[in-house]
């Protein structure tokens, strides 16, 4: 299709990128100042800064990664002056802020998602609603993103000293991930942790990944009634499963410590894994079921076809295609184990304390700064897990020959 | 070859009709589907189905008042609330054998804990019963063993009241002093009960409860009660009655007919009333006798501030209804919360569904990374975020927004639980609704305003529309979620900010009041099930996606 292009001559866009860079130079001037504890000098310096950095740009300098980078310098250079390192890496940051938003408002970038016919307000509204998004995505990733550097504190204080906003690398230490490493209250429950969730996991993958292939099937007689119910420990609130459990168990441990003769240890890792498998069951058959939705039913009769039985055709043809669906399914078992709290701390005794239950326990009594490493820990480990389901997901839908979304 | 006529049915190759052989393969396909099934829902059925069901049975289970005093309980019925009087001396001396016994197992105090759930104060009147009720009948056995020292041991009792072969069983045992091996089951002598009635059940009850442990009947003090009964009992009874009464301990009995002939009548309901003048109570028995069933609705009573009384079901006093309001406080702060997510997810994913696919699939990290994300970690990343000595309190004062002095109170309150729980079911809000505009085709809004509309107009009358069904099911799956919250509110709730959730855990851990736990804990679950009903219908729950 052959477009047309106009040549429009572009309008010079000066008039509203001096004073509109200049506005956030003196809100980004107001935080600095507040900082060096004179606000309304902050607030003039930012603002004529900014002006100044936004004209020089826009009319010298072309090249919008050449104005960034000069922009970053003279701003990092600046900030150096005014306070040493954590300067030079706040200025560098301002400096690409301004420069960035002087380029975007100059340039028209502004209006580049928008159609051509749209009006001012319609392009007002636009860009506030992105930078709603945006807040939104703070909120939701800020929290997560502020417990990193605090469990790095060389004090036990759960918010930012002055040595680590100066950038001091006397602020930082590893005293915390030490204390989890080496503390008997910590290691303890990390070990029962990775007791319970692998063996929950896979007592709820075997038995999830046979009962999905059941249900797959073409005629299974109750099928909604038989979902319900291996859907239900999902659906019902975790609270209540604890409750039931608590009595149930209790009575089952008494029987087995009485009739079979077991320790009370024993006893309480078979309680706990039993509860925690049931909890991940829904999540490997919702999972599993949503592999087998797109199976292509005729390999497994031409598998049949060819002299296999019905144990080497599942082993040899339809496990390698589900078997995305039931590793993902695993982890999301394994993570709701390995997260679990309510549960376990009905269910189980001191002796089978988890990670979390210790969490739990330390910050509603004594709060102490190793939570915070912890949190980290976990947090990189839920990263692994995130990435390792998406990849998976990814090869699953390549290999039953949908198109990525 | 099979025969294949044009008339006969269709036949498979091995001669069978075609329609039969069909079913039985049919069959063959339902049964293999089912036992593949088979294990996973057995395994469901007992360690999850079984443990609820157990729950709700124990909401409305009471047999604790039936086991602890079961023969008051049997004297009770028979008294009437409303005349205003405490019960006569019959039910009294059934109340001294059940809390004789009662109290030789320690189990009158947890008795008294669980009627304290619906008369507070009663426990302290069985504390001290139960001290007490085991002096009941002193007097009386002091006269008889003053008349013969033989009453004070425990074998005169088992040979008056055993059965000859129980007493050689018993006998044989004694001598065996097999380990492990328990004492012969006591068995009453013929007769007895006959000639001595209250004595001999007294007495079956001591040896139930007796044997019921490791101890030896004959090696266990006889309770005094004994010794009321069967001054009860010898001056009721005719001459000809204690003469027929066979065995070792006929003499004896004899003996004491003739000592008992002199003694005052006992007074039961004083012997009582001078250890705890509670009993004249008629509040008291009241309790008793409505909660003297197996089963009972007063757990759920409870849970919803009622409770039973002689006049039919009341209100129970202001300062102990607690439970409607908290029910009340997690469905508006549960829906309160939904609120938010909706408020917030929906522009989020807006324009997630509406950005390029590479750069929304950037996008959905953010959104997936907290659903990854453990909840104790993000509830202890807003423990840090909003203390008075934490981070978003340290920038506000750094801003000079807020006074060094008066920092925001953020935390221990709704404000917190708000917060918190939003931030943390936002994804599940998200996600939904994510797949739900991503299938609402863009062109549709083009359309509208190519056809005139105005911004607000087409969104309002032509994209909303389309996104209500993820709405529906990101707000009824918010909503099922916050109401049964624990772990939050209990964290960053305070006093003010926590759930119904809160209380059935404090119920089974602190105040072990489990049948009402288990009784709130059923309407809860009760109005969950409602939900996912609605949500099913709405959604299906075929259609759960998950990450």
């Amino acid at each position: 299709m052959a477009t047309l292009t106009v040549d429009t001559p572009t309008p010079s866009l000066m008039g509203f990128t001096i004073p509109l860079n200049a506005t956030a130079g003196a809100l980004l001037g107001y935080i600095v100042g507040t900082a060096k504890g004179s606000p309304a000098i902050g607030v003039v310096v930012g603002a004529i800064f900014a002006a100044a950095l936004a004209f020089v740009l826009v009319q010298f300098v072309p090249d919008r990664r050449a104005g960034r980078l000069v922009g970053a310098v003279v701003t990092a250079i600046l900030g150096f002056f005014i306070a040493r390192i954590s300067g030079l890496v706040v200025g560098a940051l301002l400096g690409l802020i301004l420069s960035w938003f002087a380029y975007w408002l100059a340039r028209g970038d502004y209006r580049a998602t928008v159609p051509t016919y749209a009006t001012s307000g319609e392009v007002l509204w636009h860009n506030t609603f992105k930078v709603i998004c945006g807040l939104i995505f703070f909120f939701l990733i800020a929290p997560i993103a502020v417990v990193i550097p605090l469990s790095f504190n060389a004090q036990d204080f759960f918010t930012f000293t002055p040595e680590m906003l100066a950038l001091d690398p006397d602020g930082y230490s590893l005293k915390h991930y030490q204390d989890f490493v080496s503390n008997p209250d910590w290691t303890r429950p990390l070990k029962n942790s990775f007791i319970i969730a692998p063996l929950a996991t896979i007592i709820s993958v075997s038995l999830g990944t046979l009962a999905a292939i059941g249900l797959s099937q073409s005629h299974v007689p109750g099928r909604r009634a038989i979902m319900a119910i291996l859907i239900s420990p999902m659906i019902v609130p975790l609270i209540i499963s604890a409750t039931g459990m608590f009595f149930f168990y209790s009575k089952l441990g008494n029987w087995m410590e009485g009739n079979l003769g077991m320790s009370q240890d024993f006893i309480g890792y078979v309680k706990v894994i039993l509860a925690h498998s049931v909890l991940g069951i829904p999540f490997v058959i919702i999972t599993v079921t949503a592999t087998l939705v797109g199976f292509d039913r005729s390999l497994t009769r031409a598998a049949a076809n060819m002299g296999a039985g019905p144990v080497r055709t599942f082993f040899k043809v339809q496990m390698p295609l589900i078997l995305p669906g039931v590793i993902s399914g695993g982890l999301f078992a394994f993570i709701t184990s390995f997260d679990e709290v309510v549960v376990v701390l009905f269910v189980g005794s001191a002796g089978q304390k988890t990670l979390p239950w210790q969490m739990f326990t330390g910050l509603r009594e004594q709060i102490s700064p190793t939570i915070l490493a912890v949190a980290t820990v976990l947090v990189t480990f839920s990263i692994i897990l995130l990435a390792t389901v998406e990849i998976l997901r990814r090869r699953s839908e390549r290999l039953r020959g949908m198109s990525p979304t | 070859m099979s025969d294949t006529t044009q008339n006969g049915p269709m036949r498979a190759a091995d001669g069978t009709p075609l329609k039969k052989s069909l079913a039985r393969a049919l069959r063959r396909q339902k049964l293999r589907a089912l036992a593949l099934i088979a294990p996973l829902l057995i395994f469901v059925l007992v360690t999850f189905i079984a443990p609820i069901a157990d729950m709700l049975f124990r909401s409305v289970q009471n047999d604790i008042v039936a086991d602890t005093l079961p023969r008051t309980v049997v004297a009770l019925k028979d008294w009437d609330s409303t005349s205003g009087e405490s019960p006569g001396e019959e039910v009294f001396s059934a109340l001294a054998v059940d809390f004789q016994a009662a109290a030789e197992q320690k189990i009158h105090t947890k008795l008294g804990s669980r009627l304290n759930y619906e008369n507070p104060g009663i426990s302290s009147l069985f504390r001290k019963t139960g001290r007490g009720a085991e002096d009941i009948g002193d007097a009386f056995m002091d006269q008889f063993v003053d008349a013969n020292a033989a009453w004070k041991d425990s074998e005169t009792w088992a040979g008056l009241m055993g059965s000859d072969e129980w007493l050689a069983e018993q006998a044989e045992w004694v001598a065996a002093k097999a380990e492990g091996v328990k004492e012969p089951k006591f068995r009453l002598r013929d007769g007895i009960a006959d000639a001595l009635p209250r004595t001999s059940s007294t007495y079956a009850t001591f040896a139930r409860d007796t044997q019921s442990g490791t101890k030896s009947l004959v090696k266990t003090k006889p309770w005094p009660v004994f010794f009321v009964a069967l001054a009860q009992d010898l001056a009721t009874a005719s001459p000809e009655v204690i003469a027929s009464v066979s065995g070792d301990g006929a003499a004896l009995l004899q003996e004491a007919a003739a000592t008992a002939a002199g003694f005052e009548p006992f007074d039961y309901k004083a012997a009582f009333t001078d250890i705890d003048k509670g009993w004249d109570n008629v509040g008291n028995w009241i309790t008793v006798q409505s909660y003297s069933a197996r089963y009972t609705p007063g757990y759920f009573l409870n849970a919803v501030d009622l409770e039973k009384s002689p006049d039919g079901i009341q209100a129970r006093p202001e300062q102990q209804q607690i439970y409607i309001k908290l029910f009340v406080r997690t469905m508006w702060m549960s829906m309160l919360i939904t609120g938010c997510c909706l408020l917030l997810g929906y522009p989020v994913a807006w324009i997630l569904a509406n950005l390029r696919a590479s750069t929304a699939n950037v996008l959905m990290i953010l959104v997936l990374l907290p659903f990854w994300t453990s909840l104790l970690v993000r509830t202890s990343a807003w423990k840090v975020l909003l203390q008075q000595q934490g981070v978003i309190n340290d920038i506000l004062v750094w801003l000079g927004l807020v006074d060094d002095g008066n920092r925001l109170v953020m935390i221990n309150n709704q404000f917190g639980t708000i917060v918190a729980m939003t931030h943390i079911l936002l994804p599940f809000m998200i996600l939904p609704l994510y797949s739900v505009m991503k299938t609402v085709p863009p062109a549709y809004l083009r359309a509208a305003k190519s056809l005139g509309a105005t911004p607000w107009t087409a969104f309002w009358r032509v994209y909303f529309p389309q996104s209500v069904p993820g709405i529906g099911a990101g707000s009824i799956l918010c909503f099922i979620l916050a109401i049964g919250y624990y772990i939050t509110p209990e964290l960053v709730g305070g006093t003010q900010g926590v759930f119904i959730s809160n209380r059935i855990a404090f119920h089974i851990s602190s105040s072990l009041n489990w049948g009402l736990a288990a009784a709130l804990g059923t309407i809860l679950l009760g109005a969950v099930l409602l939900l996912y009903y609605v949500y099913d219908k709405i959604v299906g729950i075929d259609n759960v996606k998950l990450g």
